[in-house]
């Protein structure tokens, strides 16, 4: 690092949007051939930051330089042409078009005229290999990609771009374990390249893996900047979150529930997704499912939810068959059921629709006498909810897309519990959310149990399993492997079974220390 | 999965709109007294390709997430004009000819603008303009009548060497110099993508908004061409309001037919032409099964019913029920 000159810098750029302050004299400086991580809680300025780097917004004042040239960007085309390529945490595919159609995206090869398509083939797959994702056909759509793969897709796209500078913003949040994998390798390769490549990520691990330089922001401002590894884990949440960061999962009950089970399934099949599977969830329990992305969990709760057809094998609530044909026959009644979906932005919030709206949707059978809504009831309710998971929105009548992602995820848990459900099922709900919301989540999520409802939690991230579930469910290729229970509940084991590389003699030790 | 199976996944709309036309091409050319004879495929053709020239139209506007309720207007104004311009010698023809395509590019262009930089909703927008252009239809021929090149006009409705239908051959010509092109060029694939996903087009650096205004201009340029080919066929230029607002929700159902999403992003004007001439051989069969007249506008809805169902039979076989709203 010592002695090469920047490549990119960023002096005192400050943003505003209305009356929110998203940046504030910022800096950032950027060298060629490191990789640098970004720190920060969802609404430190980051992705503001990441915007304004790109060209997709352009900030109310400060300076950008380029090689030592002062640069400004009109759009992100713009950027682009710099060589500056983003991969957005939303993601930038186009859903009809082909996987090669979208890596050429920006900048198609043509031949009189017209786009070449031996060539943009040529170029998909080259990049796709790059990427470590030589297993994505170049001719597929991408709306029949499942996310992971889609991600890939967009790591390819980005490096057909010739990038200078490469900017990954929670790239690594949808992928599988082995993709991760294959991820860092090619980082570590373009740095090597010579690119420079900031990356943002929730996961501190990931961070200790690559980075070489960290930066950390807070509220809108870069509050520190370090070489990597020379601050501990704690030191590092303390600058993100300015506050003491000491007990992020709450305490587990020290007895095991002996309440009978709500929620239960028996010998449940699908397609072949899901094979065979058989748990019991009780009140006040938090029963975690876990393993790889992809090996059935999603589907899982989608059973219970009522949304999959075809379902084989029983699901009994409080000990009785049950069967369920939808997501309203799940929520109403005596199921009394709900579903914290993982897509928020499709599956669990209309975005444009006003907070309070989608607040009250999934209530409002409850709320309404006569097919008339009460208004004051409503209000009572909503209310009660914006206190109980302190939701921070500048008022219940701007749409939901405004939030911030966290706030967004608060609002999709506040809309399922205003109808006080016994049952919760959770798909992976602190994906790309901050630290400091995580750990509101996982204390509601206790509070609840010991209210007395069942919870069933799927999570992509090991901490969360360990720091929250009194059981995790280990699931594989549709399959329940194997049941942690208590202090069995580690990383060691939990990688192992995910990753199923132990024979039979290590499933014995089910609850025991692996 | 094989390079083919990604192809006919691609093409699946366009294949069932080949099929669906076909089986009903050869149901009413096996019915029909005369049979399957050069003189009924070009009496079919010329009714066909007309619709067939706006749907096109209507193709390049529904794939960029947009609808174009105007393109039966320029349809009608573009015979109106063609009526008083497309006469005379070689020259003044030629003349007329393109002024009448230029003012339909000009059409198309304004509904562009409007809805590109205006940022007003298409169908709004259209709707506007589509009065618009009727009422300069109605200025132009306030009464049906005027005349056209019968030269030109008999040479592009016969027939080559007999057999071919000579609207046939413009119509495959018109897809080769303006569909092609334009479906390969980088534009066409920025109105892809715009309709696909506008946010993620604009994040990727496309260049969407010249893409959708080209989709535009061109869709009115193809209305254009279906208004002439109206003249040629007519001999007349009439300012009928209720053929121009048919042509436009006809428009719309042979779009449906041929495989293009109305959700945009998706679809080829190659099928929404077969979707056209499918949509015009629902109308023949009745002539040829002899039912009353009376009985066409029923028919005709109940046979679009069908047909469009078929696209949604997949969804029997949907075993999440996530996936009925992809």
């Amino acid at each position: 690092m010592d002695g090469a000159a920047p490549l990119f810098r960023m002096e005192g750029i400050s943003k505003r949007y209305g009356g929110v302050r998203a940046l504030e004299k910022a800096d950032l400086t950027v060298t060629a051939g490191s990789i640098h991580a970004i720190l920060g809680e969802n609404g430190a300025g980051k992705s503001t930051l990441i915007k304004v780097m790109a060209g997709v917004v352009a900030p109310d004042e400060g300076a950008m330089s380029l090689d030592g040239r002062e640069v400004t960007f009109a759009s992100p085309a713009a950027a682009n042409q710099a060589g500056i390529v983003c991969i957005f945490q939303e993601l930038s595919l186009i859903p009809e078009l082909s996987v090669a159609d979208n890596i050429v995206i920006s900048d198609p090869p043509k031949r009189f005229g017209m786009i070449d398509r031996k060539a943009q083939r040529r170029i998909a797959k080259e990049a796709l290999a790059r990427a470590g994702a030589s297993d994505i056909h170049p001719r597929a759509l991408v709306k029949d990609l499942p996310l992971s793969r889609r991600q890939m897709v967009e790591i390819a796209k980005a490096l057909a771009r010739k990038p200078r500078i490469l900017i990954l913003d929670e790239a690594t949040s949808a992928l599988t374990a082995a993709d991760v994998a294959k991820v860092f390798a090619v980082l570590k390769r373009l740095r090597s390249e010579g690119l420079a490549l900031l990356y943002i990520s929730h996961r501190m691990n990931e961070i200790a893996e690559l980075a070489d330089h960290c930066t950390v922001f807070r509220n809108g401002r870069n509050v520190a900047s370090y070489p990597a590894g020379s601050k501990s884990d704690n030191e590092v949440v303390e600058l993100m979150i300015g506050r003491e960061y000491s007990h992020i999962f709450p305490p587990k009950p020290v007895a095991a529930s002996a309440a009978a089970p709500v929620l239960e399934a028996r010998n449940l099949s699908w397609a072949d997704r899901l094979d065979n599977i058989s748990l019991s969830v009780r009140a006040g329990e938090v029963v975690g499912l876990g393993g790889l992305d992809g090996q059935g969990q999603r589907e899982l709760l989608l059973a219970f939810f009522g949304v999959l057809r075809g379902l084989r094998g029983e699901v009994l609530i409080d000990g009785k068959p049950v069967s369920i044909a939808s997501p309203t026959a799940a929520s109403h009644g005596r199921i009394g059921m709900a579903l914290i979906p993982e897509d928020r932005k499709t599956e669990g919030l209309m975005l444009p629709m006003t907070v309070r709206e989608n607040l009250s949707f999934a209530a409002l059978d409850r709320l309404s006498k006569a097919g008339i809504i009460d208004r004051a009831a409503e209000q009572r309710l909503i209310d009660d909810m914006v206190g109980l998971l302190a939701i921070k929105t500048a008022g219940l009548d701007i749409p939901v897309g405004a939030l911030s992602g966290g706030n967004q995820q608060k609002v999709v848990i506040a809309k399922w519990l205003m109808r006080q459900p016994r049952i919760i099922l959770l798909n992976d709900p602190t994906r790309g959310i901050d630290v400091g919301t995580k750990q509101e989540l996982y204390q509601l999520m206790r509070k609840l149990a010991d209210a007395g409802a069942a919870i069933l939690f799927y999570s992509t991230d090991y901490d969360e399993l360990i720091g929250c579930c009194d059981r995790v469910l280990v699931l594989y290729d549709g399959a329940i492997k194997r049941e942690l229970v208590g202090e069995g509940i580690t990383e060691h084991a939990l990688i192992a079974t995910a990753l199923n590389i132990h024979g039979d003699d290590r499933r014995t030790g089910v609850g025991g220390k692996a | 999965m094989k390079d083919w199976r990604y192809w006919l996944a691609e093409e699946r709309g366009t294949l069932l709109a080949f099929g669906i036309f076909i089986v009903m091409f050869a149901i009413y050319s096996a019915n029909h007294p005369a049979g399957f004879t050069a003189n009924v495929v070009q009496t079919a053709a010329n009714k066909g390709v007309l619709l067939a020239f706006v749907a096109m139209a209507q193709t390049l506007v529904v794939i960029t997430a947009g609808i174009d309720l105007s393109v039966g207007m320029i349809f009608t104004l573009t015979n109106c004009m063609a009526s008083w311009l497309v006469v005379g010698t070689g020259l003044e023809t030629t003349f007329g000819v393109l002024a009448v395509l230029g003012t339909g590019l000009i059409c198309g262009a304004v509904n562009g603008a409007i809805v590109i930089y205006g940022r007003l909703q298409p169908i709004v927008a259209t709707i506007a303009t589509g009065a618009v252009f009727f009422g300069l239809a109605l200025l132009l021929r306030p009464v049906p009548g005027g005349s056209v090149n019968e030269d030109l006009a008999d040479f592009l409705t016969g027939r080559f060497f007999g057999v071919v239908p000579a609207s046939l051959v413009a119509l495959l010509v018109i897809v080769l110099i303006v569909w092609v092109p334009f479906s390969r060029s980088e534009l066409g694939r920025a109105a892809y993508a715009a309709g696909s996903s506008e946010t993620a087009a604009y994040m990727s650096g496309v260049p969407i908004r010249r893409g959708k205004f080209l989709a535009y201009t061109l869709a009115g340029l193809l209305a254009a061409i279906g208004g002439l080919f109206l003249t040629f066929f007519t001999y007349t230029g009439e300012a009928a309001y209720a053929s121009g607002n048919a042509y436009t929700l006809f428009s719309i159902a042979a779009v449906v037919l041929g495989g293009v999403s109305l959700f945009g992003g998706k679809g080829s004007a190659i099928g929404a032409i077969f979707g056209a001439l499918a949509f015009r051989t629902i109308g023949d069969l009745l002539f040829v099964f002899d039912f009353d007249p009376l009985w066409q506008p029923l028919f005709q809805g109940v046979i679009l019913l069908i047909a469009v169902s078929l696209g949604a039979f997949a969804l029997f076989r949907v075993r999440n029920r996530l996936e009925w709203f992809l």
